[in-house]
């Protein structure tokens, strides 16, 4: 199982700060792919994503047990 | 805690003792508050959010970075979340250093660094609407997802 955060406006496109997926595996870019057509989410393109709370790549693979959050472009400050 | 996300209205006097030291000749404080006109737009409030965990670990990543680039120099940020109104301080950065010129720079990079990789959002609420607001530098691309190598590895 990996738990995947999401803030802003992903937090309320979606309707839920986090959620739990089940034997997922492939990459960052796969998982994307896969909150595109199963959650409805726009285009991801725009979006960073932090796996354990360090940033990666769309490539880096997703393990189980992962916390992975999508990042939208941060505007703290 | 030296660098810390809060609900709570910001004490400038707490942050600005944190970074007190003996060595230090100049104690550089920035004061970020909430702008009521941004591009003429007049904004009523703002909600800020966080990742909370993961900001604070950004946020000592930056204080890391001060100390490699401004060696001696001590950091303290604090950055609060929740509703704002018009003229409350949304962050608090403390920078201390042998002498002045270096305590000007180091907090302005500590700012700079907060709007690009510290997971932190602002919605803004207008009369008319709201809307999350994203890449203020309006310099970064993230064409892959992802950012650039010097965010990743710094």
């Amino acid at each position: 199982m990996i738990k995947v955060m999401f803030f802003a406006h992903l937090r309320e496109q979606i309707g839920t700060g986090e959620i739990e997926i089940n034997s997922f595996k492939g990459t960052v870019k796969e998982l994307k792919e896969y909150l595109q057509i199963n959650h409805s989410l726009n285009n991801l393109d725009s979006i960073m994503t932090a796996v354990n709370e360090e940033f990666c790549h769309d490539e880096t693979m997703v393990d189980e047990g992962d916390i992975i959050a999508l990042i939208p472009p941060v505007s703290g400050g | 805690m030296i660098f810390e996300i809060i609900k709570e209205p910001i004490s400038i006097e707490s942050v600005v003792s944190k970074v007190v030291q003996r060595e230090a000749g100049a104690i550089t404080t920035f004061i970020g508050t909430v702008r009521e006109l941004t591009n003429g737009k007049r904004t009523l409030y703002l909600e800020y959010e966080a990742y909370i965990s993961m900001a604070v670990k950004k946020l000592e990543q930056i204080g890391q970075e001060i100390s490699e680039r401004w060696p001696g120099t001590k950091t303290a940020i604090t950055h609060r979340i929740g509703r704002l109104g018009i003229t409350d301080i949304a962050v608090v950065i403390a920078t201390s250093t042998p002498h002045r010129a270096e305590s000007y720079e180091a907090n302005r990079y500590a700012i700079e660094r907060i709007k690009e990789i510290v997971p932190i959002w602002k919605k803004e609420h207008w009369e008319d609407g709201e809307k999350w607001i994203g890449d203020q530098l309006g310099t970064k691309e993230y064409l892959e997802g992802k950012p650039g190598e010097e965010d990743l590895d710094d």
